[in-house]
């Protein structure tokens, strides 16, 4: 009786160290990543007009976020999008982008994107099905995406395509896709940092 | 005596250039007050292809000037004449290189690609400076009305010496017609 009982002490010392080291291990590389490092962080995108590329970009976004590299299917996002720093082409161009006939920013004065659901598809790499928010239209969106550490801080890439009617930007006399592509190619250059 | 012209290629490109650039002034003209829509990029892009067509027909146009000197001129006319016709080719030269280039300048300073017919991208000149831009499209203006100006003398010259002088001069830049020659 006595031995056994001595027998089994170390045995449970030992277990508890493991799990000890274990949690220490784990804990120290599972970092989480749950903040945006937004003068980094990047959305730009890309129209064309009669064939000429204008690109531009969203300078003022914020959102919340989580990914944890040993879970990335748990990895949440809900990026919010001000419209008002819409930045591309001349003054004409910027005024006409906030107004009724495109972005509306005063109904509208933000664009969201929310994670729904999210698929590793290889090393690194991420298929997020999600839903984008523009002008009051919500619409599903996948996004490819590529994520790696760089020092301390997490970086995510992405290109997809957004088409512009579906959003009903450019109404009227500018629903003429030749002279606006309908197709708008966007980057997300998303930088996070551990809490 | 034998008629003195300019080459065939020469009196093409110096009427197809001339058509290109009064349609190219005239829609500059027509956009001018137009609030930003479809029509006004539609006409903006036209203006600019036809603009990148007019510089690079006016490179063409210089090098063949280069190798094939302009014919002996067989007018009578005073010094000072000739002298203000020497000085408003080498002036309409001039503009018609410097007025697209400028263009190019002041679309890219504005932050917009130019292209040729959709088809390729030129690149951009300056980075998109808003100043600039402003600054270059006062230029830009100011050059095409000069121009405009300059083109209206070279006409009123011509008719003067069709039809005044009635010396045959038109006949160095057209074709056939012999009716004035002497």
């Amino acid at each position: 009786m006595k031995s056994n009982f001595l027998l089994r002490v170390p045995t449970l010392l030992k277990a508890l160290l493991l799990a000890f080291m274990m949690g220490v291990i784990s804990s120290s590389y599972a970092a989480e990543y749950s903040s945006i490092d937004i003068a980094k962080s990047k959305i730009t995108f890309t129209s064309k007009l009669m064939g000429s590329k204008i690109s531009g970009n969203f300078g003022k976004f914020s959102g919340k976020v989580l990914f944890n590299p040993d879970e990335p299917e748990k990895a949440k996002a809900n990026i919010v999008i001000d419209i008002a720093s819409f930045n591309a082409g001349g003054d004409e161009l910027q005024e006409e982008a906030k107004g009724k006939d495109w972005f509306s920013a005063k109904l509208f004065p933000m664009a969201s994107y929310v994670t729904e659901s999210i698929k590793t598809t290889g090393p690194n790499s991420l298929d997020v099905r999600g839903t984008l928010t523009i002008k009051g239209k919500a619409i599903p969106l996948l996004i490819a995406v590529k994520y790696q550490p760089q020092g301390k801080q997490m970086l995510f890439d992405a290109n997809f395509q957004v088409l512009r009617l579906d959003f009903g930007l450019g109404a009227g006399n500018w629903a003429d896709t030749s002279a606006v592509a309908n197709e708008v190619p966007v980057n997300v250059h998303l930088v996070l940092n551990q809490k | 005596m034998s008629k003195v012209r300019y080459t065939s290629i020469a009196i093409i490109l110096h009427w197809v250039m001339a058509l290109l650039i009064f349609v190219t002034w005239s829609i500059a003209i027509a956009i001018d007050d137009m609030p930003l829509s479809p029509a006004r990029i539609t006409g903006l892009s036209w203006h600019k292809w036809l603009g990148v067509t007019i510089f690079f027909l006016v490179i063409l146009r210089l090098l063949w000037r280069a190798i094939h000197p302009a014919p002996p001129l067989k007018v009578q006319m005073p010094a000072w004449q000739e002298m203000v016709m020497q000085l408003t080719h080498f002036t309409l030269y001039l503009l018609m290189v410097a007025i697209p280039v400028i263009g190019w300048l002041m679309s890219s300073a504005k932050g917009y690609t130019v292209n040729y017919f959709g088809l390729f991208e030129l690149p951009d000149l300056v980075d998109k400076d808003k100043a600039l831009g402003d600054q270059l499209k006062l230029i830009h203006e100011l050059l095409a009305n000069g121009l405009m100006v300059l083109v209206g003398l070279h006409i009123l010259a011509a008719l003067k010496h069709q039809f005044i002088d009635k010396d045959g001069l038109l006949g160095r830049m057209t074709f056939g017609g012999s009716i004035n020659e002497k």
